[in-house]
């Protein structure tokens, strides 16, 4: 695929300024960056899972969304996009819609993770022909930075919080994109905005106009969860790939395949030192943190290479 | 052409549903409801409909595929019961306030817990408040006719609102009746095609659906959502007039039986009606003025009517399919003895729960009833007003 991103930036917008998401937000980015790849005569039926996203988008009476728009409740996007889908079908059968349309949801790591997890695993296993896209900030960020089970750890959050002690949250992240994965769909991918946005950008076309269901696991940085200066999200998103903490790879039709591999990996530090939500395992004493997440990272690291081809 | 047949409440709303043809149908099997989505998926697996057919993981996916479905332009249908019913709720609110006309056939079943299979309508009145229009049915031939007139009723665009259609779960579910059928072209003429003036997938009018509705929107919002439910009393009744023109068989509020002259009343919703019906006949017989008054509507409520219909008795029973652990009666009861309020002479009101869980109810308990309101027309003593029927303890 030719890919210019001077040129894919002059498409017209479809999600378009006047949101209120914060600055230094990645959900606004990971939504531009994937409406992008669709087709410009395409068009689109857009869910989206309650979130800091949809309260930030659209609020009665305005909307950010030039497609059509839904939004349900947290848990059932996946679920109100089949619903949608299927009338698609329907009504195409009917004759009553002529125009081709793609069926994308957003949710957060909260609504896909958590409480969002089953209506997704219903409507990936039913094979409807959509995209599901994760814009995953770690953390349940709309009410207020509460740990999600992808909130990885050590994460300083306001349900598991650092304190006398406890080192912040206890467990791991949850590995949602090889879960969906799992699910044997034709296409499933991580991926986050680095340089060109060349990645997200190649994803988010197969993922649209792959047949079936698909799903993507974006990194979407959160300054205020995060706790980092908002300019510095793009460099948030190098680090965590180069750390290997978010490793870019995609499986299609079974097939694992890495999309960027950092040239130097870097010690796992150097992501972690950029946020406040990490500070802790910096003071002395607790080395051992640190080690701990390297080691982590390392053997995920390992692991996802011995899928891949 | 009517057709008589023998059915069961769940394949005369199969076959409602078969003759409507509905864009989607999202399901999920639930004791007594799941008969519903089983013939219907043999009707789809022998293309007998056009149906999409979305056999999802939970109750609460399929009232959102219901959602996504309608809000897309598409006629949405499904049916659940008791704990299916209340994992929806969350849902209900919403396809109510994005004014989604969808239908659900909704066979009463007691909620856990305990967990019970049998009937009582602690699971749609528990959904009361959700901007639901809530239509009852007697026995199967009224599940069917109900049935139909839901999607007009809906749908009208006065009133937009989804339906839920109640049947008696095994009572009215399970239990085989004569029934007299609509030919399959007479059901589509009568129910129409959906023809929404707004939807996802009108092509040349993107639509935005289920905003974050702040503080100066909200409450307009919910003041229309209250007026589409007044408006939805008259089309009620505008659909039952037009189904009484095709059918002959009448349907409004509630049903008046033998109420001309009642002295004392008994008001109840459901298939116990019957029961009710047959004991004030053998009363009437022996001189005694009684009366029956079944309500088919609950949501909207018909106050007024209600009132009305009940002005003239001296005593009234309320019978309540439902605990609504208010301690001071159930759901019907409080909404009737509201009714009453705004009359000059109004009867006395007594309020029995009865039924929980599927306990039977027969002609004797109603005597007993009956009894108990004469007792208090000749002494005047309310006593208890708040009783709990057949309870093995008392």
């Amino acid at each position: 695929m030719n890919y210019n991103f001077k040129q894919e930036v002059q498409k017209p917008e479809r999600f378009v300024g006047g949101h209120r998401l914060c600055a230094g937000c990645g959900a606004g980015i990971a939504v531009r960056a994937v409406l992008r790849a669709l087709n410009p005569e395409d068009k689109a039926v857009i869910t989206n899972a309650t979130s800091c996203l949809e309260v930030s988008s659209f609020l009665y009476p305005y909307t950010a969304w030039q497609d059509s728009f839904i939004h349900s409740a947290f848990e059932n996007a996946a679920a109100t996009c089949s619903g949608v889908e299927a009338a698609y079908n329907v009504l195409k059968r009917r004759n009553q819609v002529q125009e081709t349309y793609k069926f994308i949801t957003f949710g957060g790591d909260g609504g896909t993770y958590d409480i969002g997890f089953q209506s997704l695993s219903g409507a990936m296993e039913r094979g409807h022909d959509m995209v599901y896209v994760c814009y995953d900030n770690e953390a349940y960020m709309n009410t207020g930075i509460q740990r999600s089970s992808a909130t990885p750890r050590f994460a300083n959050t306001t349900t598991a919080p650092r304190g006398q002690v406890s080192y912040g949250k206890q467990q791991n992240k949850k590995d949602m994109t090889e879960i969906l994965a799992a699910h044997n769909i034709p296409y499933a991918a991580q991926t986050t905005f680095i340089g060109n946005f060349q990645d997200i950008h190649e994803k988010a076309r197969k993922a649209i106009y792959t047949e079936g269901p698909c799903f993507l696991n974006v990194l979407a940085p959160c300054p205020r969860g995060w706790d980092y200066p908002t300019a510095e999200l793009a460099e948030l998103c190098k680090l965590a790939v180069d750390t290997c903490v978010w490793p870019m790879y995609e499986v299609e039709n079974g097939t694992w395949r890495l999309t960027c591999e950092p040239k130097r990996k870097l010690p796992v530090t150097a992501f972690l030192e950029k946020q406040g939500r990490f500070s802790h395992m910096f003071r002395k004493g607790n080395e051992w943190m640190l080690e701990d997440a390297q080691n982590y990272v390392d053997e995920k690291w390992q692991k996802l290479l011995s899928h891949c081809v | 052409m009517a057709v008589k047949d023998r059915l069961s409440g769940n394949e005369a709303v199969a076959i409602a549903l078969r003759q409507i043809d509905p864009d989607v149908m999202g399901a999920f099997p639930i004791t007594p409801s799941t008969e519903i989505p089983e013939y219907f998926s043999q009707y789809v697996a022998d293309g007998l409909v056009h149906t999409e057919f979305v056999p999802v993981e939970s109750e609460h996916s399929s009232m959102s595929v219901c959602i996504g479905a309608q809000a897309a332009g598409a006629r949405a249908v499904t049916a659940t019961s008791s704990c299916g019913l209340a994992l929806m709720y969350e849902l209900l609110y919403v396809a109510a306030s994005c004014r989604l006309p969808i239908t659900l056939a909704c066979v009463n079943r007691a909620l856990s817990g305990p967990i019970n299979i049998n009937n009582d309508h602690s699971d749609s009145m528990g959904a009361r408040d959700s901007g639901w229009i809530q239509i009852y049915a007697e026995n199967n031939q009224e599940v069917y006719d109900n049935f139909l007139q839901a999607m007009p009723i809906g749908e009208h665009a006065s009133v937009r609102l989804p339906v839920m259609i109640c049947q008696d779960g095994f009572i009215t579910s399970h239990a085989v009746e004569n029934i007299t059928l609509l030919e399959d072209d007479e059901v589509r003429r009568f129910v129409g095609q959906y023809c929404p003036e707004q939807y996802l997938l009108k092509a040349d009018n993107p639509l935005a659906v289920g905003p974050y509705d702040i503080s100066a929107y909200y409450m307009e919002h919910k003041k229309q959502q209250a007026e589409a439910m007044k408006n939805a009393k008259q089309v009620i009744l505008d659909v039952a007039n037009r189904f009484e023109a095709l059918t002959g068989r009448k349907y409004g509020f509630f049903e008046e039986y033998q109420m001309e002259d009642a002295q004392v009343a008994i008001l109840l919703i459901g298939s116990s009606a019957g029961t009710a019906k047959v004991t004030a006949d053998h009363l009437r017989s022996q001189g005694e003025k009684v009366g029956v008054i079944k309500l088919r509507v609950f949501r909207p409520f018909p106050m007024e009517e209600l009132a009305s219909a009940l002005s003239h008795c001296k005593v009234v029973a309320v019978l309540d399919k439902c605990e609504g652990f208010s301690a001071s009666g159930g759901p019907l009861f409080a909404e009737t003895r509201s009714a009453l309020y705004d009359l000059d002479n109004r009867p006395q009101l007594i309020n029995y729960v009865y039924g929980l869980g599927g306990r039977d109810i027969h002609v004797g308990h109603f005597e007993e009833i009956y009894h108990h309101l004469f007792k208090i027309v000749s002494t005047g003593q309310l006593g208890e007003r708040y009783i709990h029927l057949g309870q093995r303890e008392a």
